[in-house]
């Protein structure tokens, strides 16, 4: 069964009232499942997390599957996402993910994702929730992934 | 020439510090706004002539003035969740300088007496985030928010909402239904936010730089700023410039500066050996200019309307004559599809037929009839839903066929399939 540590439950409690309604508190206390969770969010936290908020499971799938960044399906250790949008588009960043995909690393998951913000040093990534890589080629990224994922 | 009134000191290691802020003036305006009437300092924005920054320019003033003349309880919201693809100018600003955001809010809020604001910041920008946290740490240890600030009476409240990733959340009404804890669906307008926003209080919307650029605003004088920039177009601008350019990066410039010196001056011009061939000048919900069209381009929002186009959030993605355009299409058809909220049928369906269309153009499968069909569809998404999102998609995808239509007809005839692309396997 899926639970909180109890500083996770200490948190929802804190946001629950840190905002004007109880609603905008659905976000953040997913993010914090999220992360207690290996990274993604399952029916049982759904369920878990509306019992420890006092709010529909509803009110919670309506704010969880409309945000890209809550991953409803399990995700590997490093979730590498990379920039495919025009300006990165345009510095090879499809080419990396392709390339990237090819490696088949057991312990990466692989999104495409849209404009990161950061377009004068593309091609961009993000791993998880860490600051970007900017400008980043493909033997970088490979040398990184290959690096974290055997130590 | 750029013109550094908010850029001024990014370069300051200790310009995120509020002690390194304090040092080259900081807040030191919000001294000076706590003892004029709120009323005047609105007023002065209005006679600025300050547009919003974020992407529609509407007069900032103007819109402070819309909220009802009563004791109701307003807040104020910065819109910091910067998704226009080609955008970086508020992370930036969140990044460097983010008691110079703090201050601009803090007059801002006086200004309208709010007493509660937010930052919205999208989830992707860790490091924004945790600077702008720390940052307020600061503002309230030393008394810049909370209550009775610098012993004027005032309160205010400032605190960070993190968004999760969702593009339309930088819609305002969007991000209404998204602070409030709900799909980041954008609201029918009327009533708007100044009259019915967060919670049904009335709210003022800020992009960052907008709220950033109060501060220059109120310590010089309103005349000092309008006289900065053209005469509908007051002010200086942060263009975030990426794509084909030697020196990518964000610039700040008076208004009504010409694209071409901001290419080739700022920039460093196309890399080696390249030739200009489009340009999109303000974020990818702006129609393409072709290369004649930004030689005659100013920076402005007359300007480039004139030429059809928009100055939007300011973001420019210089395109040489090594891409296809299809191709380039394919990737903002595919973004805008991936971004509709889903609610307005002409949106939800119309961004999924012009991707797949312009998608089929560019893997050999596209037929002449498409051409007319992606000029069709565009027409039917246009002013016809609750927010901009179904024009953002329908005027790039316009733009593009009309300007370049024989490099499309070329992909048609040809069965041409661009190798660079992998669009298939996102």
């Amino acid at each position: 069964m899926f639970k909180l540590s109890p500083e996770g439950i200490e948190f929802v409690k804190k946001e629950m009232v840190r905002y004007e309604t109880k609603l905008s508190a659905v976000i953040p206390c997913l993010y914090r499942v999220q992360d207690e969770n290996e990274g993604w969010i399952s029916p049982e936290c759904v369920a878990y997390l509306s019992r420890l908020m006092d709010l529909g499971e509803s009110e919670i799938y309506e704010v969880l599957t409309f945000y890209t960044m809550f991953n409803q399906k399990p995700v590997k250790p490093l979730h590498v996402q990379v920039c495919c949008n025009v300006s990165c588009a345009m510095q090879g960043s499809r080419k990396i993910l392709e390339e990237l995909k090819k490696q088949n690393n057991s312990n990466v998951t692989l999104s495409a994702v849209e404009c990161l913000g950061s377009c004068d040093t593309a091609p961009v990534l993000q791993i998880n929730r860490e600051p970007y890589m900017e400008k980043v080629s493909l033997e970088q990224i490979t040398k990184t992934l290959q690096e974290r994922t055997s130590s | 020439m750029e013109h550094k009134l908010l850029t001024e000191h990014y370069n300051k290691d200790n310009y995120k510090s509020l002690e390194g802020y304090k040092q080259c003036g900081g807040y030191e305006t919000l001294k000076l706004a706590l003892n004029k009437q709120p009323k005047e300092l609105v007023e002065m924005v209005k006679a600025s002539g300050l547009r919003g920054r974020g992407g529609a320019g509407f007069p900032t003033g103007v819109k402070w003035s819309f909220l009802p003349d009563n004791n109701e309880p307003r807040y104020l919201l910065c819109n910091a969740d910067e998704g226009e693809p080609g955008t970086f100018k508020d992370r930036m600003m969140m990044e460097k300088a983010p008691h110079q955001l703090i201050e601009g809010m803090i007059i801002s809020a006086f200004a309208i007496q709010s007493h509660k604001s937010y930052i919205y910041i999208r989830g992707e920008y860790t490091d924004s985030i945790s600077i702008i946290e720390q940052a307020l740490k600061e503002a309230y240890k030393q008394g810049y928010l909370g209550k009775n600030i610098l012993n004027s009476g005032f309160d205010h409240e400032m605190d960070i909402y993190v968004g999760a990733g969702a593009y339309i959340c930088g819609e305002e009404t969007g991000m209404i239904s998204s602070l409030e804890g709900k799909k980041g669906q954008p609201k029918l307008k009327p009533p708007y936010p100044a009259v019915k926003g967060y919670l049904e209080k009335p709210t003022v919307v800020n992009n960052v730089e907008t709220l950033a650029a109060v501060v220059p605003i109120v310590r010089d004088g309103a005349e000092k700023y309008k006289a900065i920039g053209t005469e509908r177009s007051a002010g200086t601008k942060i263009f975030s410039v990426s794509g084909n350019v030697v020196k990518p990066g964000n610039y700040e410039v008076p208004l009504g500066y010409p694209l071409m010196d901001m290419i080739n001056k700022l920039c460093g011009g196309l890399p080696p050996g390249r030739k200009l061939k489009a340009c999109i000048p303000g974020g990818s919900s702006a129609p393409v200019l072709t290369a004649e069209e930004c030689e005659k381009a100013c920076l402005d929002y007359e300007n480039l309307m004139d030429l059809g186009s928009m100055l939007g959030s300011g973001a420019i993605i210089v395109i040489d004559d090594s891409n296809s355009m299809v191709d380039i299409l394919s990737v903002i058809m595919h973004f805008y599809h991936h971004e509709s909220c889903g609610q307005c049928t002409p949106c939800r369906e119309g961004t999924g037929w012009l991707d797949q269309i312009v998608k089929n153009i560019l893997h050999g499968k596209g037929r002449l009839q498409d051409l007319d069909l992606i000029q069709n569809i565009s027409q039917h998404m246009m002013g016809k839903t609750i927010c901009a999102l179904s024009d953002a998609a329908a005027l790039p995808a316009i733009s593009f066929v009309t300007k370049f239509k024989n490099e499309f007809i070329d992909y048609i005839q040809q069965n041409k399939i661009s190798s660079d692309n992998l669009n298939q396997v996102v």
